[in-house]
């Protein structure tokens, strides 16, 4: 038996006769003959018997060596590498209270929380989730987490959709290029239109037309892809002449200064939530942020708890408006999400209760910070050049005299994680740069020092 | 068997069926009562603190000089403002009126809750893994991409499949790139499909993500022994049938026997055979969906895996697939380049993505650890255990319950309060309820659909032959003293049964709302009855 397999052979024996059985195949008799794999060890050379091809188990400190040493082999983020790269994935401070607390085995170790009896813990950590998250976003309410920004996206979409029965939608060039992507391999079966808006200048140039039909929602980004404060009033404005919806893609840290979507009129905000307690992770878990109006609740996907009371009118807490859910509707639910991304859900709750209200604004002021000095000291780099000139937050784009990925590769010779190139659809060489409240003036100065030098 | 023991008792351990037993039966009882715990908002206290940031030595710039005016927000938003101490024991009181798979027996059917190795969540805090940025370039990350390539091709292995995408976040989610796989499969052929087939006893996130998918759902209905009928599938099977989607075991625990025949009917008429990978567990080792004719396989890695549930996520759903959908899958794909060095890969004929990176990456390091930790040997002894309790419980239960489909079952058995209900009122959810005053986590509840009061038990592995016997002896002792007294369970954990009607009647889904005492919002679809009827399902499944 492995590892993790209790039983001992006199238990199996005593089991299974029990069960009736005299071994162990027998359990597998219903299973055809023709598709059974063989019991037992792997036959040296190669029997008639077919075994799966892997190696056997190893001992729990082979493992944690064999795991240690592919840790190894990654450069990670932190003195020997330091991180400007953003682009949806953030270098933020964690603070060990909110790690320790958040990964206790009882918030771990748990399902989907289908009896609320025994799991008002995690029922109440996502009430407290969605209260936090609508107060950021602005909005009534709050789902209990989708899997991330780019998943959030596409389930925003599917909401535009079926509450205006129009099957267009025009996407801001600023969203993140990962997540349109992503809402263009879904749209291949929900048979939407998508439509690109071009950034002009760093910001969205909302047309008149555009596509079909008349769109049923614009999707905007707050900052955008390349850093840029854009104009949400406009967009809502631009969305009303066209009878259609606003979402805001927004990032969760902007909500420590700027106006939350909510109030400019937003119908839907998504995000990405990892800058909200979760490392960096090469990209997951990360965090679906996904808020509405209570007109549009009907059509939220995902799981949402609700306040209640318990059989002695005591405050209880329960997973509520099932009915819009796969499991009740099946092929008419409003979503196909079951697992979503619960845990890192609590451990943002925890992260937002860590920075309480002046702790968010500070953190969003000491980005814009590092970010304003780390722009300013590149941008007296010969040969470095803004891409846009508009205002920032904690990320912004330039325009290098050289490749960017070669850049990236010698920056990190240098021990940077420079940026992020690029795609071509924002013109040649650009570079994206993202300095959080955990860059210090040493640290970008040195950056750009290093930069200078690989440039030249 | 004892009869119902008091609160008092219960609460104190006090009761004669009580007492430590070889193995554990561990107990959901929190440490103190009904007493709640008020909110984090209610904690707090203007001023107070726990951020604490870097010294930045950079010009202390302020919000107005840094954003312009038009965009500043008049005031910050409003957070609760706490201690860390506060915090700390505020999120570990909660904790304690939590039930998790370390405290004990968590037998929901259809969501393996085993017990995940520790060493498993070592692998994901380690720096060199968590702190990698996932656009560095790959020759900074060939630690992270040879984890990948291996489990990718580990997970193909088990499976019996050819390529695989580990992006997909979640079962559903794999289940969705799976329809996509298989519409654009079918769209290279130059084919126009319009149907897929689930059995009626399907999860729910299965004809979700057919609608998702651009395709109408067939439903076929399974015959008397639990199974999908072939005569009832053949009536069903034609030309714009694009596939079919199975999970096998299926999810009466009962392994479908036909399911060679099945394969080879649905590639007779030119459509995929899609596999619905949550019960991976009870075939690890034995048999592979590869060897059973599917196309596509998508496995909960936060089921078979060991990949911790977090209370509802995140989870790993990776997609294998055969040869000739392989060209299709989803890009950027971790690859071994023949110089041993590792990249990243756009498959030929991409559908593109379907995650904003490359999917829940360290949910998908603690599979791997699992994987190699297990190994070959490891992993068939799991699907054995895993199988030999569940058919344990289904003898135990005998005569306590009816057993619908009473034959061998592989990894679960579904069993059925129908009778109890007939006879002394007691319903599978007041079973469920019950349990939970037992100290175990209960059952899965009217799940699958077509069995009624159904309790779907799924021990799993890791639990010892002592637990899943006082598990066993609890849902025994639970039929033996069945009463409509029942109904007023649970009586002794956090809170007593829950107004799950009154919670969709009057939302109430933020802080914010309580304060306001928010009116429900006016009943969009569904509407009228219909949603009465199914608000009442809600109260169960999964
Ligand atoms: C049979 C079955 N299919 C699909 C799913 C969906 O998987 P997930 O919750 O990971 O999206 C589940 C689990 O909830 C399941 O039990």
């Amino acid at each position: 038996m492995g590892h993790y397999v209790p039983h001992t052979e006199p238990e199996l024996a005593e089991m299974l006769a029990f069960v009736g059985l005299s071994s162990l195949d027998e359990l597998f008799d219903t299973i055809p003959e023709a598709l059974r794999l063989a019991a037992g060890p792997r036959p040296r050379a190669g029997g008639a018997e077919r075994h799966l091809d892997l190696a056997d188990g190893l001992s729990e400190p082979d493992t944690r060596h064999e795991l240690a040493r592919l840790a190894g082999r990654n450069a990670a983020c932190g003195p020997d590498l330091v991180c400007f790269a953003g682009g949806g994935a953030y270098d933020h401070e964690i603070p060990t209270a909110v790690t320790s607390v958040a990964f206790r085995s009882e918030y771990v170790t748990a399902y989907t929380p289908y009896q609320p009896e025994v799991a008002q813990g995690v029922l109440q950590a996502l009430f407290e989730y969605q209260t936090m998250v609508s107060r950021i976003t602005g909005l009534a309410v709050a789902n209990a987490s989708l899997y991330d920004g780019a998943t959030a996206c596409v389930e925003a979409a599917n909401l535009v959709v079926a509450a205006k029965r129009r099957p267009t939608i025009w996407l801001s060039q600023g969203l993140n290029p990962r997540w349109r992507e992503t809402m263009s391999t879904f749209a291949v079966g929900t048979g939407h239109e998508l439509v690109t808006v071009d950034l002009v200048d760093g910001r969205t140039a909302w047309p008149d037309a555009a596509g079909s039909g008349e769109p049923a929602a614009l999707f905007v980004a707050q900052p955008n892809y390349l850093g840029g404060l854009e104009d949400v009033a406009e967009a809502r404005r631009v969305a009303d002449a066209h009878g259609a919806l606003l979402v805001v893609a927004f990032d969760p840290v902007a909500a420590g200064l700027l106006h939350t979507p909510g109030s400019l009129g937003a119908d839907v905000v998504v995000g990405e939530g990892q800058p909200l307690g979760t490392p960096l992770s090469l990209g997951g878990p990360y965090l679906g942020l996904f808020a509405t109006t209570l007109e549009l609740v009907r059509r939220l996907p995902g799981r949402l708890v609700g306040e209640t009371v318990d059989a002695e009118g005591t405050r209880a807490y329960v997973t509520t408006l099932r009915t819009r859910e796969q499991d009740i509707r099946r092929e008419r639910a409003s979503s196909n999400v079951c697992t979503n991304q619960t845990l890192i859900a609590v451990v943002a709750a925890l992260q937002m209760a860590w920075l309480g209200t002046t702790g968010l604004r500070e953190l969003a002021v000491r980005c814009a910070r590092a970010t304003r000095h780390t722009r300013e000291t590149i941008l007296a780099i010969e040969g470095v050049e803004p891409l846009a000139d508009v205002a920032t937050l904690r990320e912004f784009a330039v325009r290098l005299p050289v490749e960017p990925a070669t850049v990236i590769d010698r920056m990190a010779e240098e021990g940077f994680l420079a940026g992020i190139a690029l795609e071509e659809e924002y013109g040649e060489r650009g570079l994206l740069v993202a300095a959080t409240e955990r860059r210090t003036r040493a640290e970008i100065d040195a950056y750009a020092a290093a930069l200078e030098k690989v440039v030249r | 068997m004892t009869d119902v023991t008091t609160d008092s008792e219960v609460a104190n351990g006090a009761s004669g069926a009580r007492g430590a037993k070889p193995g554990g039966r561990a107990t959901s009882i929190p440490l103190m009562g009904h007493d709640e715990e008020p909110t984090i908002f209610e904690l707090s206290s203007p001023g107070r603190r726990a951020w604490s940031f870097r010294t930045q030595d950079l010009p202390e710039w302020s919000a107005e000089e840094l954003v312009p005016a038009d965009q500043l927000a008049p005031a910050p938003v409003v957070l609760a403002e706490v201690s860390e101490r506060d915090l700390v024991a505020h999120y570990t009181r909660l904790s304690h009126r939590q039930y998790a798979v370390d405290l004990g027996a968590y037998p929901l059917g259809s969501c393996t809750m085993k017990y995940n190795p520790k060493v498993c969540d070592e692998a994901a805090s380690l720096p060199g893994l968590a702190d990698v940025h996932p656009a560095a370039p790959a020759h900074l990350t060939q630690g992270w991409l040879e984890l990948l390539v291996a489990l990718g091709e580990g997970l193909c292995e088990v499976t019996g499949m050819h390529d695989i995408t580990l992006q997909p976040p979640a079962g559903a989610a794999g289940e969705l790139t799976g329809l996509l796989l298989m519409r654009a499969w079918h769209e290279a052929q130059g084919r126009q499909r319009t149907k897929v087939i689930i059995p009626d006893s399907a999860h729910g996130t299965n004809p979700a993500s057919v609608t998702l998918g651009g395709y109408e759902t067939v439903t076929v209905k399974s015959d008397e022994r639990g199974c999908v009928s072939l005569a009832a599938l053949q009536e069903v099977l034609d030309e714009d049938v694009a596939g079919i989607m199975l999970t096998n075991p299926n999810t009466l625990g009962l392994f479908e026997e036909e399911i060679a025949e099945i394969a080879a009917a649905v590639h007779e008429v030119g459509g995929l055979l899609y596999y619905d990978g949550a019960n991976l567990n009870a075939i690890l080792g034995v048999t592979r969906p590869g060897d059973m004719g599917f196309d596509i396989v998508h496995m909960n890695l936060h089921k078979t895996f060991a990949v911790p549930h977090g209370g509802g996520g995140p989870g790993a759903g990776p997609v294998a697939v055969s040869p000739r959908l392989a060209p299709y899958l989803p890009g950027p794909k971790p690859v071994r380049g023949a110089d041993g060095v590792y990249g990243w890969a756009q498959p030929e004929r991409s559908i593109g993505r379907v995650h904003g990176w490359h999917g829940n990456a360290l949910a998908l390091a603690r599979a791997y650890a699992y994987l190699i930790a297990n190994g070959g040997d490891g992993l068939r002894s799991i699907a054995e255990a895993a199988v030999l309790n569940a058919n344990w419980i289904r003898h135990a239960l005998r005569g306590s319950y009816d057993i619908p489909f009473d034959r061998p079952c592989m990894h679960e058995c579904v069993v059925s309060a129908t009778t109890l209900k007939k006879t002394k009122g007691v319903k599978a959810l007041d079973v469920a309820k019950r349990l939970l005053e037992e100290g175990f986590h209960s059952p899965t509840v009217y799940f699958p659909l077509i069995v009624d009061e159904a309790l779907m038990i799924e021990p799993t592995e890791t639990e010892s032959p002592q637990t899943v016997a006082a598990l066993a002896e609890a849902l025994v002792r639970i039929a033996d003293g069945a009463s409509p007294a029942d109904a007023e369970a649970p009586r002794v954990n956090a809170v007593r049964r829950v107004d799950e009607a009154r919670a969709a009647r009057q939302l109430v889904p933020t802080f914010d709302a309580r304060q306001e005492a928010t009116p429900s919002p006016s009943p969009s679809p569904p509407s009228g009855a219909e949603q009465g009827a199914e608000e009442l399902k809600a109260v169960g499944s999964i």
